[in-house]
């Protein structure tokens, strides 16, 4: 356990990532409530592992506890999203319910169920890359992936994120 | 796809992540391939638009307040077992001497530090927070130094120094008055990557209780000088590092 002054070098080191949790794990279990929880339980891991912390990227190491605990919660709680990867084309492509339909008209959502419809591995570098600025090097300390995996996993994902757009945007018209 | 160039090059140029020499490189072969400028222009749209549509999920209040009391929580209990194991080795009566002497010792460092001085920065971070809400966080909304300023004139009797510092990454996003301590003070709001900073100006009163240089609470960093007559206080809940390094820009 840390030590107190430990916990106040935790609240200026970390504690700053607290938005940048949030939306990794928003993003990874696609749904708040459920990603709140994570966060806490992410939170709570952090300050105890706070020891182990040897300076460097704080946010980095934080979101890499975070994305752990959130593969952790998947496996146990919705083990079949993490198989998506290898079927992915076959799951791909927006559903075509009218309630669907009626969403993707809004560029917000449109964009949100595009994002939400890739494999977890995909939307977890695209949301790293594009909406938390990280370079590739912080993406592969963060994912624990080789930085040539990195690369083509983004390349893909951003593919496949075109593809969904354009093909979202072919049905509402 | 007549292209030969992998997928990753372009992405990697885009992403400012090639060397030198493979960015000189690829630079001339983006001149004579419509292929990859067309592949630029999408990625350069698909970014614009993810970036547009404010889809980054910043952590609630509830979140970040059910964070803070458990950080506390888990604070507590540590201290706890600590107390108890430290009984555990002495002898029981001199234990509670000890733990009685340790609580003293806790209320002493922890509660003897000027009440007043505790209590104007609780009253800043209760403003930092209260300029989150929708709606609250400035009077004045303005990315130019030249409109903020002259909007604090005659609101105060004092006239705080506005600088924009968009180029060293902290854009001025405005002002808007508010009260410290029963006393008018100039808030000027910066952002730095995805925090929000808030720069509170008030001139310098010989009663004010000294406030330390910096400090962290409830997961918001703050620090403070005072400069000619003026006090400053920056506070955020970006890291203490950034704090800091707008401040040297401030008064360097």
């Amino acid at each position: 356990m840390p030590e107190p002054q430990d916990r106040i070098r935790f609240e200026q080191l970390v504690l700053p990532h607290l938005d940048s949790a949030a939306n990794l794990a928003r993003w990874l279990l696609r749904n708040l409530a459920d990603s709140d929880d994570v966060v806490q339980e992410a939170m709570l891991r952090a300050y105890r592992f706070f020891a182990r912390f040897h300076g460097g990227d704080a946010r980095a190491w934080l979101l890499q506890i975070v994305r752990n605990t959130c593969y952790t919660w998947l496996e146990k709680n919705r083990p079949s999203e993490l198989m998506t990867e290898f079927n992915e084309e076959v799951h791909q492509g927006p559903s075509t319910s009218p309630e669907a339909v009626a969403l993707q008209a809004d560029e917000r959502k449109r964009l949100r169920v595009a994002l939400e419809s890739l494999s977890p591995r995909s939307r977890e570098v695209l949301v790293l890359r594009e909406l938390e600025g990280c370079s590739y090097k912080e993406i592969g300390e963060i994912t624990g992936i080789p930085i040539g995996t990195v690369m083509s996993t983004l390349s893909r994902a951003r593919e496949r994120l075109q593809r969904t757009l354009i093909a979202a945007a072919k049905e509402v018209s | 796809m007549n292209c030969e160039l992998e997928q990753t090059t372009v992405y990697g140029y885009f992403d400012g992540e090639l060397d030198a020499v493979r960015s000189a490189q690829f630079e001339r072969h983006l001149e004579g391939c419509a292929e990859c400028q067309t592949a630029l222009v999408g990625i350069e749209s698909l970014r614009t638009r993810l970036q547009k549509s404010n889809l980054y999920k910043h952590a609630s209040p509830d979140l970040r307040e059910r964070i803070r009391k458990q950080l506390a929580q888990a604070a507590g209990a540590q201290r706890d077992t600590a107390v108890h194991s430290r009984r555990w080795f002495l002898l029981p009566a001199f234990g509670i001497l000890a733990s009685a002497a340790a609580a003293l010792a806790i209320v002493f460092f922890v509660v003897q530090p000027n009440t007043q001085s505790a209590q104007i920065t609780a009253e800043l971070i209760d403003a930092h927070v209260r300029s989150l809400q929708p709606g609250h966080l400035t009077d004045v909304q303005s990315t130019d130094q030249h409109t903020v300023k002259p909007w604090f004139d005659g609101k105060l009797d004092f006239i705080p120094p506005v600088t924009d510092y968009s180029e060293y990454g902290f854009p001025l996003l405005g002002g808007r008055l508010d009260v410290i301590g029963g006393q008018n003070v100039a808030a000027l709001v910066y952002s730095h990557h995805k925090h929000l900073i808030n720069l509170f100006v008030w001139p310098y009163r010989e009663e004010e209780p000294s406030l330390g240089s910096s400090g962290s609470r409830q997961g918001y960093n703050w620090t403070t000088w005072q400069a000619g007559e003026m006090r400053f206080c920056l506070i955020s809940d970006a890291a203490s590092s950034d704090i800091v390094e707008l401040k040297d820009l401030i008064h360097p």
